[in-house]
C-alpha cells in the first residue's frame, strides 16, 4: 500500500489551482478554495485506481484532514 | 447469477426525438443553476456536459412517440404488425394510466397489443430490451417497440444541469435463427437513496411540506425533486459498470474487447472514462453524446448509437456491448449484434408542437 506521504502528492494532483506545498497530512482538505464535490469525485477515481477502493460521501464526511481520509483508506485494505 | 439469452431477435432500428431547443450549461438563465459549491466551467470540465435539450412543454413520451413514428415510416413496418409496446421511464405522463397504453392508441397500433411500463432509469433501456426479447424470442409476437427515454418532470423546478430530455425508440423483430441478446443485470436496494425523489409516492404523499426548499449538496431543493448522492453514485458507476461487463464475457465466454463498440449509459464525462480505463477500452469504440445532450437517463444508449453512430455501422455485422447503471440501484449489461439496421436521424421537437394530453 502507498504511504501517507504519497497518498497527500496523489491528493494534491487532483486540484489545479492550489499549489502543491499547500498540501500536508494535516491539511483540512474542505478549507481549501478549490475543494468542491467534483474535486472529490476526482480523489474517488484516485483512490479507485491507486488503492482498489471504493470511496463512498460518508467515508468523506468521517474525514477532516488529509491524514484522515488516508485511515479510512487503509481501515478499508 | 442473472445471466439471460434470447434468441431468434433482432434489433431492425433506432431512432431518437429531442427538444428543438437547446440550453447552454456556460450560460444558464435564472431558474437553472448548478451548485453554489462550483463554477460553470468547472461543472462543464467534470462532467463534460457542455449543452443539452430541454421543454417546458414536451413529455416523454410526446419525445418517443416522435422517434417511433419516424421510425416505424423508415422501417416500412405495417403498424397492424407491432404487437408489444414496453415504455421504460421515469417521468411517466399520469400516475395513472400506464402511458405505454397511451402511446398504443397514439400510434395507432392494434388493440391486440401487449402494453407495459417499466420505472427504471439508466439501466432501463437494457432491462427494457430483455423484456422485448422475451416476448419476440418464441415467434409469438414477431414485432415489438421499446420506448425508452426521461423528459419534463412532474412538477415545475429548477433543471439539474447534467440532465437532458430524450425519447428514443428501438424496434424489434422476430427472426429465426437470429443470435439474439445475451445480458447480465444486478440490483442493490441497499442504495435505493442514491437518487430518490423523496416525495409524491405513496410511502411520503404530497403535502405542502413537500415543497418547501432545503439545502441539499450546495442546491436548494425541495422533495419532489430528485436528490442525488453524488459521490456514492460514482464510486457505484464505477465499480458497478466494469464488474458487469466482464461478467457478461465471462459467463458467455466472449472477449469483451472484440465488441465493436461498447456503449456505456452516459452517466458523467469522469464517470465515464474511468470505467473506460478500467476496462482498457479503445476509447475510439466508446462513443459519447453527453456533451451535446447530457445525461438523457434510458435514452442515452439509444441516442449515443442513433447520434454518434449513424452512417458508420447500418450495413456490416457488428458487435456491441451496451450498459445501463443507476437508480435504484440497478445495472444491466447486454451483448447484440446488428446488421441491416434503419437507424434515421434525430428527430427534433419543437415546443409547444405538442398538444396531445388530457385537460381538466
Amino acid at each position: 500500500m502507498k504511504t501517507l506521504d504519497e497518498f497527500v502528492a496523489l491528493f494534491a494532483e487532483q486540484f489545479d489551482e492550489t499549489d502543491a506545498d499547500q498540501f500536508a497530512p494535516e491539511t483540512n482538505f474542505r478549507e481549501l478554495d478549490e475543494w468542491s464535490s467534483l474535486i472529490g469525485l476526482s480523489i474517488i477515481a484516485m483512490v479507485d485506481e491507486e488503492f482498489g477502493i471504493a470511496l463512498k460521501g460518508n467515508d468523506f464526511r468521517q474525514a477532516t484532514t488529509i491524514s484522515d481520509l488516508y485511515e479510512v483508506i487503509k481501515s478499508k485494505q | 447469477m442473472a445471466f439471460l439469452e434470447f434468441k431468434n431477435v433482432r434489433i431492425a432500428g433506432v431512432a431518437a426525438g429531442v427538444p428543438k431547443n437547446v440550453v447552454s450549461n456556460y450560460t444558464l438563465k435564472s431558474g437553472e443553476d448548478i451548485s453554489v459549491d462550483y463554477t460553470p466551467e468547472a461543472f462543464v470540465e467534470t462532467t463534460g456536459v457542455k449543452e443539452r435539450r430541454c421543454s417546458e412543454s414536451l413529455t416523454t413520451s410526446d419525445l418517443s412517440f416522435a422517434a417511433a413514428e419516424k421510425l416505424i415510416a423508415e422501417l416500412g413496418w405495417e403498424k397492424s404488425e407491432i404487437e408489444a409496446l414496453v415504455f421504460v421511464s421515469q417521468t411517466a405522463d399520469y400516475f395513472l394510466p400506464a402511458t405505454a397504453c397511451i402511446l398504443q392508441d397514439r400510434l395507432g397500433l392494434s388493440k391486440e397489443c401487449y402494453a407495459e411500463d417499466v420505472a427504471l432509469g439508466c439501466s432501463g433501456w437494457v432491462y427494457g430490451l430483455s423484456n422485448v426479447a422475451s416476448l419476440v424470442s418464441s415467434g409469438a409476437i414477431k414485432k415489438a417497440l421499446l420506448l425508452a427515454g426521461d423528459a419534463k418532470k412532474r412538477s415545475k423546478m429548477k433543471r439539474d444541469p447534467l440532465f437532458g430530455d430524450a425519447g428514443t425508440a428501438t424496434a424489434i423483430e422476430y427472426v429465426n435463427g437470429a443470435k439474439g441478446f445475451q445480458f447480465h443485470f444486478g440490483t442493490d436496494g441497499s442504495g435505493y437513496d442514491a437518487i430518490i425523489a423523496p416525495d409524491g409516492g405513496s410511502r411520503n404523499q404530497v403535502t405542502p411540506q413537500s415543497f418547501e426548499l432545503k439545502e441539499y449538496e450546495g442546491k436548494m431543493m425541495h422533495n419532489l425533486q430528485t436528490h442525488m448522492k453524488g459521490m456514492d453514485v460514482f464510486s457505484f458507476g464505477i465499480t458497478t459498470a466494469p464488474k458487469s461487463v466482464k461478467k457478461l464475457a465471462e459467463h458467455f465466454n466472449f472477449n469483451y474487447l472484440d465488441a465493436d463498440y461498447v456503449i456505456f449509459h452516459q452517466a458523467n464525462m469522469k464517470m465515464n472514462n474511468q470505467i473506460v480505463k478500467k476496462l482498457k477500452l479503445d476509447p475510439e469504440r466508446v462513443p459519447s453524446c453527453m456533451y451535446q445532450f447530457g445525461n438523457t437517463s434510458s435514452a442515452s444508449i439509444p441516442l449515443t448509437i442513433v447520434s454518434q453512430l449513424k452512417g458508420q455501422f447500418e450495413n456490416k455485422p457488428t458487435k456491441f456491448i451496451c450498459c445501463g447503471f443507476g437508480v435504484g440501484l440497478s445495472w444491466g449489461t447486454v451483448a447484440l449484434e446488428t446488421n441491416n439496421i434503419v437507424i434515421p436521424s434525430i428527430v427534433e421537437v419543437k415546443d409547444n408542437e405538442d398538444n396531445y394530453g388530457y385537460k381538466l
